[in-house]
C-alpha cells in the first residue's frame, strides 16, 4: 500500500464516502460472468453444503447436498456443479476466430468464461474442490462420471489462473472492488463483502454508517462464505441435518430437505445479490486502454488449455514438479511486472504513486532539440534532446532508462539532472519510436510547453534462456520428475 | 493491598476466566495493549464486558458442528490409551516407542480444583523428568503455569505431553486438515504460537524445580486429519522462532504491578451479573471504567479480542482504525480529520509532521488533478 492509498482511506473515512484509487478499471469484465456462491460444512475439509451458481442474476441455480458428509453426495454435488460450468466452458470453446490474417494465425476463442466468487476464501474453495475431484478415475471400482473429473481439472486451472495479478479468469469480488475503491475502514473489514459493499451501495435510504453496522450483524447479513455463521449452524443447520439423518421415510426426508434448501438459500441470496451489484458497479468504471489486449492473452490461455483437456490431457499433479514450479514462478513475476507497468501507463493515479516514490516524474518541456543527431556506427542517428522541468522528487539519475507512457513507452535516457529553485531540470535523450528517417515522425517528439511524464517502470519483456525439458531437469532440482498419473489410492481417497 | 487482591477487586463478583494458550498468544501479538494485559491478568471475561457495553462479539465463536467434529477427531486419536497416537509417533515421526505409560491428568471430578490439579501435574512431570526410565510416558491434560506480567498464570492446555528418554514433546491435536502435505499457513502459525506457550510454560516449570529446561523439545508434534478424511497424520513443527518471539514479548510487557499503580484504587470492571448471568451495570459507568485503561487498537484485534468492537468504537475517527499500514504511512498523525486537513492544506503541520504533511499535500494534489481530469 502507498501514501495515496492511505490518503484515499483517510478521505473516505472523513467524508464517509468511498474514494477512487484508480481512474480506470484494469480488469476485464465479461459480458456474461458466471457467479458462484459456495457454502461448506464447518469443521470439514471442503465438504460442500450448497452453492448458488449461474450467469443470470434473476435465475440462479441452487445446488444443495442431501448429506454433506457422504461421499456419494459430494460426487453428486460436483456433478451438478459440473453441469452448470462445463456447458459455458464448452460453448465458449466452440466459437473461435483466427488471431490474424496469414498462414501463421492461430485460433482463439471469441470470448472466454469468467467466474466470480464473493471473496478469496471462495477461490480457495474452488481450488480445494478441484483437488478433490480431478484425481478420480472414470472407470473401475471408484469410478465417477467423467464430468466430475473434468470439473476438477477446470476448477484447478481457474484457481491457478487466479494467482496471477492480471487474471480475468476467476475473480474474488472483494479484491476487485478493493482495487478500484478505498473505503473508510481497514482491509480486514473490507474482506467482508457485505461491509465493503455497505460503503459502495448502501441499502435504499440508509447512510453508510448504519449500513456498515447492519452488514456486520451476521443475522442480517449472512457471511459471504464458504463458512457459515456459527449461530446459524447452531440454531438452524445442525437441527436440520439431524432431522435429515433421522427421517424415517422419503416423504419426511423430502420435507426436511426442502426446509434445509430454503434456509440455505436465505443464507446465500444476499451474497449472490451483492456479488452481482459489485460486478455492475465495476462495469460502470471506464475500462483502461490496455485491458482488451490482456483479455486477448487470457483468451489464448483458455483456448490452449481447452485443447489440452479435449486431447485427453492428464489432471494436474498433486504438487508441481520442480520444473513446473520454476516456470510458474517466472510467469507469475513476469505477468505481475507487466501488469504493474501497464496499469501505470494507463492510469494517472497509478503513475502518481510512482511519482511519489520517485520512480517517475511529471513536468513541462522547457527546451527541445527535435532534430539533434549523433554519429552512429555507420551513419548519424536521430537523438532528440528534451529538457523537462519538474517539481517531483525523483530518485532517477543520469544514465537511467525512462519511458513515456503517453508515447507507448518511448525510451529515453537521462543525460543530466540539475537542481533549480523550484525543482529539477532533467535532460533526456529520446531513443526510439520516431520512425526510421532522420527527421522524427510528427508527434513522436514532445513539443515545447507540453506536459509530459516519464517513468522507469517498463513492461519490456526480458527474454530468458529456454527452460530445460522435463527429461533434462537438473539433479539440483531432483532430476526428471516421475509421471504424475493419478493412482488407485488417489481415486479411492477417503472423504469422510 | 497485594497485586492479587487488587486484581480480584477489579474483577469483582464475576467468575474468574483463566488464561489459555490462545489468549496468551493473542496477548503476545499485541503486547502494547494495557487494557488487554490488565483485564486478562485479572481473569476478567472480556466477552461479558463487551456485552455489558452493548457491543456484539463474534470472535471466539466456533460452529457447534466444527466443535463436534474436532472433539470426535481428538477422541479418535486418544482412544484406547492413545493407541492411534502411538502409531503416529512411531510411523510418522519415527520415534522408537515400544510401550508407554499413560498418565491421566484430567480432572477427577467436577470438584477437582485447578490448584490441586496443578500440583498433581507438576509432581507427575517432575517425577518423570527425574527418572531415567527408558519407556515413554504420555501425560493427558496437564495443568501448566507461566509467569506473565509478573503474575503466575495457569494454563489448561488441551494437549498431551509425551516423554521419551529424557525429552518431552508437546503433542497438539488440531482438526484442520493437512492436504497433500501442506496446511493452511495461518492455522499452522496459530498452532505453532500456541504450542510455543506450552513449551515455555513447561520449561519454566522444570526450571523452577531445578531441572534442565531444555528437556522440553522445541519441536512440537502436530496431529491433524489427512486430506479429506478423518484419519490422523502427524508432523513435527519447529517452534523455535515462535518461542523467541514469545519470550521477547513477555519480557517487554509492562508488569501488572506498574499498570495498577496508574489506576484509581476503587476501579472495578464488575459487570454485576444477575442470577441469569446478564450484566446489570450501567453501560456508561462500565465504559468509563474500561476507558481508564488505555488500549492499543488495530483492526487485527477484531479477530483476536472480545473487546475489539469496544476499542474500535472508542478509536473511531482515529488513524489506527484504518489499519497498521495506514498508521505507519501517516506516522505522527493521530486523527483522520488531522490527516485530511494536512493534506488539503487547512492545517499547518507540527514540528514532527513536516515530512508526512508534504507528502500528503503532494499526493492530494495529484489525486485532484488525476480525478479532476475525468470528472
Amino acid at each position: 500500500m502507498t501514501i495515496l492509498t492511505s490518503l484515499a482511506k483517510a478521505l473516505a473515512a472523513y467524508s464517509m464516502t468511498p474514494q477512487q484509487l484508480t481512474v480506470y478499471r484494469h480488469l476485464h469484465i465479461s459480458s456474461k460472468p458466471i457467479v458462484i456462491v459456495p457454502l461448506t460444512l464447518a469443521g470439514e475439509t471442503n465438504a460442500p453444503l450448497a452453492a448458488m451458481v449461474g450467469p443470470d442474476r434473476a435465475r440462479p441455480t441452487l445446488i444443495v447436498t442431501r448429506q454433506p458428509r457422504n461421499r456419494a453426495e459430494r460426487i453428486e454435488f460436483a456433478g451438478r456443479l459440473a453441469s452448470e460450468l462445463l456447458f459455458p466452458i464448452e460453448t465458449a470453446a466452440q466459437q473461435t476466430q483466427a488471431t490474424g490474417p496469414g498462414p501463421n494465425a492461430r485460433l482463439r476463442v471469441v470470448d472466454a468464461p469468467q467466474l466470480w466468487v464473493p471473496n478469496p476464501a471462495g477461490i480457495e474453495f474452488i481450488r480445494t474442490l478441484g483437488r478433490m475431484t480431478r484425481l478420480r478415475f472414470i472407470e473401475g471400482p471408484w469410478a465417477v462420471p467423467k464430468k466430475v473429473r473434468d470439473l476438477g481439472i477446470w476448477l484447478t486451472w481457474f484457481a491457478e489462473q487466479a494467482e496471477f495479478a492480471d487474471t480475468g479468469a476467476l475473480i474474488a469480488a472483494t479484491q476487485a472492488i478493493a482495487a478500484v475503491w478505498a473505503t473508510g475502514q481497514s482491509d480486514l473489514e473490507d474482506g467482508n463483502l457485505a461491509a465493503q459493499m455497505a460503503w459502495l451501495a448502501p441499502p435504499e435510504g440508509m447512510d453508510v454508517a448504519a449500513a456498515v453496522s447492519r452488514a456486520e450483524n451476521p443475522q442480517l447479513c449472512p457471511p459471504a462464505g464458504p463458512s457459515t455463521d456459527p449461530t446459524f449452524d447452531r440454531l438452524f443447520l445442525e437441527p436440520a441435518l439431524r432431522d435429515l439423518a433421522t427421517a424415517r421415510n422419503p416423504a419426511a426426508h423430502n420435507a426436511v430437505h426442502r426446509r434445509l434448501t430454503a434456509m440455505l438459500e436465505e443464507q446465500m441470496r444476499p451474497t449472490w445479490e451483492l456479488t452481482w451489484t459489485a460486478i455492475d458497479l465495476l462495469r460502470d468504471v471506464p475500462e483502461a486502454p490496455r485491458v482488451p489486449k490482456r483479455w486477448e492473452q487470457q483468451r489464448d490461455r483458455f483456448t490452449s488449455f481447452h485443447r489440452y483437456v479435449a486431447d485427453g490431457g492428464r489432471p494436474q499433479a498433486k504438487r508441481d514438479s520442480a520444473g513446473r514450479s520454476a516456470q510458474r514462478l517466472a510467469e507469475l513475476e513476469q505477468r505481475m511486472a507487466a501488469f504493474e507497468a501497464q496499469r501505470a501507463y494507463d492510469d494517472p493515479l497509478v503513475i502518481a504513486d510512482h511519482r511519489l516514490t520517485g520512480e517517475a516524474f511529471a513536468g513541462q518541456v522547457v527546451d527541445v532539440d527535435p532534430a539533434r543527431r549523433v554519429p552512429g556506427l555507420r551513419r548519424n542517428m536521430l537523438r532528440p534532446l528534451v529538457t523537462v522541468a519538474t517539481g517531483d522528487q525523483t530518485h532517477l539519475d543520469v544514465g537511467q532508462h525512462v519511458y513515456d507512457p503517453a508515447r507507448n513507452g518511448q525510451q529515453a535516457v537521462i543525460e543530466s539532472v540539475t537542481e533549480t529553485e523550484d525543482g529539477w531540470r532533467i535532460e533526456l535523450e529520446l531513443h526510439n519510436q520516431m520512425g526510421s528517417g532522420l527527421t522524427a515522425k510528427p508527434g513522436s517528439v514532445p513539443t515545447l510547453g507540453e506536459d509530459v511524464t516519464y517513468t522507469s517502470v517498463t513492461e519490456t519483456f526480458v527474454r530468458r534462456r529456454p527452460w530445460p525439458t522435463r527429461d533434462e531437469t537438473p539433479w539440483t532440482h531432483g532430476g526428471p520428475p516421475p509421471d504424475s498419473t493419478p493412482v488407485v489410492e488417489d481415486a479411492a481417497e477417503d472423504w469422510s | 493491598m497485594s497485586v492479587d487482591e487488587r486484581l480480584n477487586a477489579l474483577r469483582g463478583t464475576a467468575p474468574r476466566k483463566p488464561h489459555n494458550a490462545r489468549t496468551l498468544a493473542a496477548l503476545a501479538a499485541n503486547p502494547g495493549c494495557r487494557r488487554r494485559t490488565l483485564l486478562d491478568a485479572a481473569g476478567i471475561d472480556k466477552g461479558q464486558i463487551a456485552q455489558g457495553l452493548g457491543v456484539r462479539i463474534s470472535i471466539g465463536q466456533m460452529s457447534s458442528i466444527a466443535i463436534a467434529r474436532g472433539k470426535g477427531f481428538e477422541a479418535k486419536v486418544k482412544a484406547d490409551g492413545c493407541a492411534e497416537l502411538l502409531r503416529l509417533l512411531r510411523e510418522h515421526i519415527g520415534l522408537p516407542v515400544a510401550e508407554v505409560h499413560y498418565h491421566d491428568l484430567n480432572p477427577a471430578d467436577t470438584d477437582d480444583r485447578i490448584t490441586s490439579r496443578l500440583r498433581r501435574s507438576q509432581r507427575a512431570l517432575q517425577a518423570s523428568a527425574e527418572s531415567n526410565e527408558p519407556t515413554g510416558t504420555l501425560f493427558d491434560h496437564p495443568i501448566l503455569q507461566l509467569t506473565v506480567n509478573g503474575v503466575q498464570v495457569r494454563i489448561e492446555p488441551d494437549l498431551i505431553a509425551f516423554k521419551l528418554g529424557n525429552q518431552f514433546f508437546i503433542v497438539e491435536i488440531k482438526s484442520f486438515a493437512i492436504l497433500d502435505g501442506t496446511a493452511n499457513s495461518g492455522k499452522v502459525a496459530g498452532a505453532a504460537q500456541q504450542s510455543a506457550v506450552y513449551v515455555l510454560a513447561m520449561r519454566e516449570m522444570l526450571q523452577t524445580a531445578g531441572l534442565d529446561p531444555d528437556m522440553v523439545s522445541d519441536q512440537v508434534v502436530l496431529v491433524c486429519p489427512k486430506d479429506f478424511s478423518n484419519h490422523p497424520v502427524a508432523e513435527l513443527l519447529d517452534v523455535r522462532k515462535q518461542l523467541a518471539t514469545l519470550k521477547r514479548q513477555l519480557d517487554r510487557m509492562e508488569s501488572v504491578e506498574s499498570l495498577l499503580r496508574l489506576l484509581p484504587p476503587d476501579l472495578s470492571f464488575d459487570p454485576r451479573l444477575d442470577a441469569a448471568g446478564r450484566p446489570t451495570r450501567d453501560p456508561q459507568e462500565l465504559a468509563a471504567a474500561v476507558y481508564q485503561v488505555t488500549a492499543r487498537y488495530s483492526p487485527e484485534c477484531l479477530d483476536a479480542c472480545e473487546l475489539g468492537g469496544v476499542c474500535r468504537a472508542e478509536a473511531s475517527g482515529m488513524v489506527p482504525v484504518l489499519g497498521r499500514v495506514v498508521r505507519e504511512d501517516l506516522g505522527g498523525i493521530d486523527s483522520i480529520k488531522e490527516a485530511v486537513e494536512l493534506a488539503t492544506g487547512l492545517r499547518e503541520p507540527d514540528a514532527g509532521q513536516q515530512q508526512v504533511a508534504d507528502l500528503l499535500r503532494r499526493a492530494y494534489g495529484m489525486r485532484e488533478t488525476a480525478l479532476g481530469a475525468v470528472r
